[in-house]
């Protein structure tokens, strides 16, 4: 009995004695020398992998922070300034900074402002959707309110509203890496600044038919009259094809062209609610 | 105007449904639930309700209660499980025993790994493989009380004791000859034909199977590689071995028609979900099976080895799947 | 003995109800929409504007690009707007409109029912002509049919296919085409024939149409070079890749033209617009449809004017009245067969040239049904006639595995519907890899 045991032990040690060299000389033999540093960088980035940079990965764009000479072109959207700093530091080179985003529906055709014209019966996906033909309501250019948005976006910022039929961004969770705006078919996600105080103004629409036309299916879709254009005392807005839209680089968010709107398609987020509105409630 | 419907090309759908291909095979075991009722009486019936009733609530309490979305009972793929696991087990087996085996079969090898069509092995033979390595007496206890009609049984305890591979097993384990074993034993083809033999329910009547077989056939339920492959296969492999020495060797028709070689050929080894897609991986994966049952049931401790084969080739058909893929139009232009 | 292609295919319900009815005149419209994307490739660019007056068969927009065709106007009567339109699709796209007067032709245009059968314009001439009339494939896809009788270099036709097989249910038009005008359809293939440089002519036709395969094996005895090929019905045996291998025994390798196997494949309704346009002068304006349901009453076959909106057929048939209410039953209208055609949801768009069938469908036809889990039954394999495995692609795509997609053949698929259609559990298989089989093509074009 004990003489098992100990031909059992003694074999079984020394099985792994020899497996333990052959492997160190293995690994020496193999080993791949990299810069220390990348994985530093990896440390503070936030380990999405999300793509949002224009790398495959969070490791590829700690290599290319490391491997350029200056940050200029490396940017996290989703880590932000704060995240580019910490880079900057373990680098010991200077940060580049970007005004933070944050993904915006440039549609306001929500079920009770856009009518069902038709059912849609096909795979419950925008793409497939888009693929077929215009949409289930008259407008040819807004949501369809399957949710492609909401697969595509790794942060669970996005989330479908059952009333409105269209997709609710939570700003806080958002970190703009532009997953929903590849994966909207209608092109009317956009990543926009955040704003000073995160206040914002932009058109909720993306309609280039014509007014006419545009009136007829959806009581929310911009008709192109271009009051705004003529409200706005800083040359920000422009109407193209039938559309209006606000620059951001030029909008100084006076809130005049919300004002103007007739069919209300210009919206403008976290701004404290006016005295005469509270006084009309 | 009315709203139209709208939906990419095609706009028709075949008649074929998951339920539909459920009911059809449940069609197909009919027979074989009516032989082992006829032959095993209120007990077949009891070990069958216990099993299907069984494998339908577990189905239900997990999709309801623990995966918290709409019930699949509606695609009686549960009571093919049932009436399957039951078909597998000894009239004579404990109600509480047939309880445990639809549990694991459902709960374990099915729902664990997401439902229909996600589970790597066959969950009615999960449920009786747990069932005979766990209670070994009971699994092999073959004996048969009152059958409906018992006329065909010589004498009680002729169905009793164990099964033809049973008693060639011990008979070959113990020094005899099959000249020896069969002067003793006296195993009818015909019977074996019809059913009167020990075995779990479903093993009873290789007629009753084939009837089961061209059912699923006709109606396009199955194709005919896997049984094919596994009944040839296992065929050949035993005739083989019988030619090199019969006196120790069973005949190979004794082999095909004992056992549950035909039953899992037909109703467990063509289970869409556990056997390879394309025509060239069934005709390997039901080899496969014919040649490890007949060399459990010959070499191995077990009298029988279909579930184990089946079970063993389960788990490589993810790789089958892989590397054989169905016949595709070729690469360069072929004349001819 | 009859052949059929070799891998895959399916055997959906024939319902060629419409089989016996002959092809009524259809009423010209008041006013007709007659896009400017009615072919594969560029769209056409229109050279009539708002106020001019048009005759029936007078060029109202030329090519744009190389792949592209020429479009005529169907009707005669003044141009009522050239500006962005719904198609039947809702998608806005260029489109004359056209208000109608009277019914006063071009000159120039042999209206006669006669058949000329004397071939008098050279293989040159005749391609010339083909492209001038606008003709474009009118098995569904609408290729520009010049550019698909002239081979690219290097390539050598010695086969002409002219497609009879008519796989998709419901369908009928080409059938009543070969039985009513057999010979004409003989002689745009003959016309066909030679521009491709004395190739040798097959006509395949299903054997679900036998009076179709009598009638043209009758009437290819008095050409050279022509025989009848009865085929095993099969879906999708009109697809361009099956019916060469259905035929001639060759298969078309991923990424090549039919053109390298040593066939062109015409559809027989391509064949009679080329007799029209060479023997006849008259450019392509019309074409026939089938408009059928499982309804009795609603089952024809009508010559139409291009252009005219879909709600007109409909109103006319009696499966919608006059205030544009489908009746109850039928919840889908489809533009061509169940299994390729595209939905209408819009009426008042028009139907083109390539239009062959408006397909009425009950809610319990065309509903689907809900998606359930994958039971791995391998159907959908066994069921596609270029031997993919759509249950793996359809896996990938949802997963976006792109490389591995290419590496199972994503862009062989043709989209016929096969996997859809044989899937027992309901699972939306095509959907995917349409958009997955696009994206890829895309990327390889890059």
């Amino acid at each position: 009995m004990t003489s098992i045991l100990l031909y059992t032990i003694l074999t079984l040690s020394l099985l792994g004695a020899i497996l333990a060299v052959v492997l160190y000389f293995v690994a020496q033999r193999f080993k791949v020398t990299e810069d220390p540093r990348i994985d530093q960088v990896v440390a503070v980035l936030p380990g999405a992998n999300c793509g949002a940079c224009g790398s495959a990965g969070c490791r590829n764009f700690a290599e290319l922070c490391v491997n350029s000479e200056t940050l200029e072109k490396c940017f996290c959207p989703v880590g932000g300034n704060a995240v580019m700093q910490q880079v900057a530091i373990v680098l010991g080179k200077q940060a580049s900074e970007q005004a933070p985003m944050v993904a915006v529906l440039r549609c306001g055709g929500s079920c009770d402002k856009r009518t069902r014209v038709n059912i849609y019966d096909g795979s419950k996906s925008c793409k497939v959707m888009d693929s077929v033909y215009g949409s289930d309501t008259g407008c040819s250019y807004g949501c369809l309110g399957l949710g492609d948005c909401v697969v595509a976006c790794a942060f669970d910022a996005i989330k479908m509203d059952p009333v409105t039929g269209l997709p609710g961004i939570n700003e806080e969770k958002c970190t703009s890496c532009g997953a929903c705006v590849k994966a909207c078919p209608k092109n009317i996600l956009e990543l926009r600044p955040k704003g000073p105080k995160n206040r914002r103004v932009y058109v909720a629409c993306a309609s280039r038919d014509k007014g006419a036309d545009t009136r007829k299916v959806c009581s929310a879709g911009c008709i192109g009259c271009k009051l705004c254009v003529k409200a706005c005392p800083f040359e920000a807005i422009a109407v193209t094809d039938n559309l209006a839209y606000i620059d951001f680089n030029k909008c100084r968010l006076c809130r005049k062209c919300v004002e103007v709107c007739p069919v209300h398609c210009i919206l403008e987020v976290n701004f404290p609610l006016k005295k005469e509105s509270i006084q009309n409630e | 105007m009315d709203q139209l419907l709208i939906s990419p090309a095609p706009h028709l759908h075949s008649k074929d449904s998951t339920r539909r291909l459920m009911r059809d095979v449940i069609i197909a075991l009919i027979p074989s639930v009516l032989v082992s009722i006829s032959f095993a009486g209120l007990e077949a019936l009891l070990v069958l309700s216990v099993s299907v009733a069984t494998c339908v609530s577990v189905e239900f309490l997990i999709t309801r209660f623990l995966m918290r979305r709409k019930t699949t009972l509606g695609d009686l793929s549960a009571v093919v499980t049932g009436v399957i696991l039951a078909l597998n087990l000894p009239a004579s087996s404990p109600w509480w025993m047939v309880l445990i085996g639809a549990v694991i079969a459902i709960g374990v090898a099915k729902m664990t790994f997401g439902g229909l069509g996600h589970n790597l092995f066959n969950p009615a033979l999960v449920g009786r493989v747990f069932l005979l390595i766990s209670f070994p007496v009971q699994m092999t206890n073959w004996t048969v009380k009152n059958g409906f009609f018992s006329f065909g049984y010589k004498t009680a305890d002729a169905v009793s004791g164990a099964t033809p591979l049973g008693i060639i097993k011990e008979g070959l384990a113990s020094g005899m000859t099959m000249e020896q074993i069969s002067e003793l034993h006296d195993f009818s083809y015909l019977e074996m034909l019809f059913g009167k033999i020990g075995g779990s329910l479903g093993e009873a009547s290789a007629l009753a199977i084939l009837a089961g077989l061209v059912y699923l056939l006709a109606r396009k339920v199955i194709r005919p590689h896997i049984p094919v492959s596994v009944i040839l296969s296992a065929f050949i492999f035993s005739g083989v071995l019988w030619l090199t020495d019969p006196l120790h060797y069973a005949d190979p028709v004794l082999q095909l028609l004992s056992g549950g070689l035909l039953f899992g050929a037909v109703f467990m080894a063509t289970d869409y979900v556990t056997s390879p897609m394309s025509a060239a991986g069934m005709v390997i994966y039901g080899v496969g099976i014919g040649v490890i049952t007949i060399l459990i049931r010959v070499f191995g401790s077990y009298p029988e080895g279909v579930s184990f084969a089946i079970l063993f080739m389960n788990a490589i058909v993810p790789l089958l799947n892989t590397y054989f893929k169905p016949k595709a139009y070729k690469k360069e232009v072929s004349r001819g | 003995m009859s052949r059929t292609f070799s891998v895959g295919g399916i055997h959906p319900d024939d319902s060629k109800f419409s089989m016996n009815q002959a092809v009524e005149e259809f009423p010209i419209p008041k006013r007709v929409f007659i896009s400017m994307n009615q072919h594969l490739g560029a769209p056409a660019k229109p050279i009539v504007t708002k106020g001019d007056t048009v005759k029936v068969g007078q060029t109202i927009a030329e090519p744009g690009g190389f792949i592209s065709a020429w479009v005529h106007s169907s009707v005669s009567g003044t141009v009522a707007d050239v500006a962005l339109y719904p198609d039947f699709l809702g998608k806005k796209v260029l489109t004359v409109v056209i208000d109608v007067t009277g019914d006063e032709w071009l000159p120039g245009i042999d209206r006669s029912p006669d058949i000329k059968n004397e071939i008098t314009v050279s293989p040159a001439e005749t391609i010339t002509k083909i492209a001038a009339a606008g003709v474009v494939g009118l098995g569904g896809a609408a290729f520009p049919t010049h550019v698909k009788l002239s081979p690219p270099p290097g390539s050598k036709a010695e086969y002409l296919i002219l497609n009879g097989t008519e796989c998709e249910p419901y369908l009928t038009s080409d059938y009543r085409l070969m039985i009513e005008h057999g010979q004409e359809v003989l002689i745009g293939g003959e016309l066909m024939r030679r521009a491709l440089g004395d190739v040798r002519g097959i006509i395949g036709i299903e054997d679900n149409k036998p009076k179709a395969i009598r009638y043209m094996q009758q009437l290819v005895e008095n050409y050279l070079g022509w025989t009848v090929v009865p085929l095993k019905r099969r879906y999708p045996q009109g697809g361009e890749k099956q019916l060469i291998d259905a035929v001639l025994k060759r298969r078309v390798p991923s990424f090549a033209l039919p053109i390298s196997t040593g066939a062109v494949v015409q559809n027989v309704g391509t064949a009679f617009a080329v007799y029209e346009a060479v023997q006849k002068n008259k450019p392509l304006i019309s074409n026939i449809l089938t408009v059928t349901s499982q309804d009795p009453t609603i089952q024809k076959n009508y010559r139409f004017r291009v252009g005219t909106p879909v709600q007109e057929f409909l109103i006319a048939s009696g499966a919608m009245d006059h205030e544009g209410k489908l009746i109850p039953a039928f919840t889908k209208i489809v533009n061509g067969g169940p299994m390729m055609g595209k939905p209408v949801s819009e009426p008042a768009g028009p139907v083109m040239k390539s239009t062959s069938a408006l397909l009425l469908l009950t809610d319990k036809q065309a509903r689907r049904k809900e998606e359930q889990n994958c039971i791995r039954c391998g159907k959908c394999a066994q069921a596609c006639p270029m031997g993919l495995e759509p249950y793996l692609l359809y896996r990938l795509a949802m997963a976006s595995r792109v490389e591995e997609m290419d590496e199972n053949r994503i862009f062989d698929c043709i989209e016929c519907g096969c996997c859809l259609y044989s899937c027992p559990a309901y699972i939306p298989l095509l959907d995917q890899l349409r958009i997955a089989k696009n994206a890829s093509l895309k990327n390889k074009r890059k």
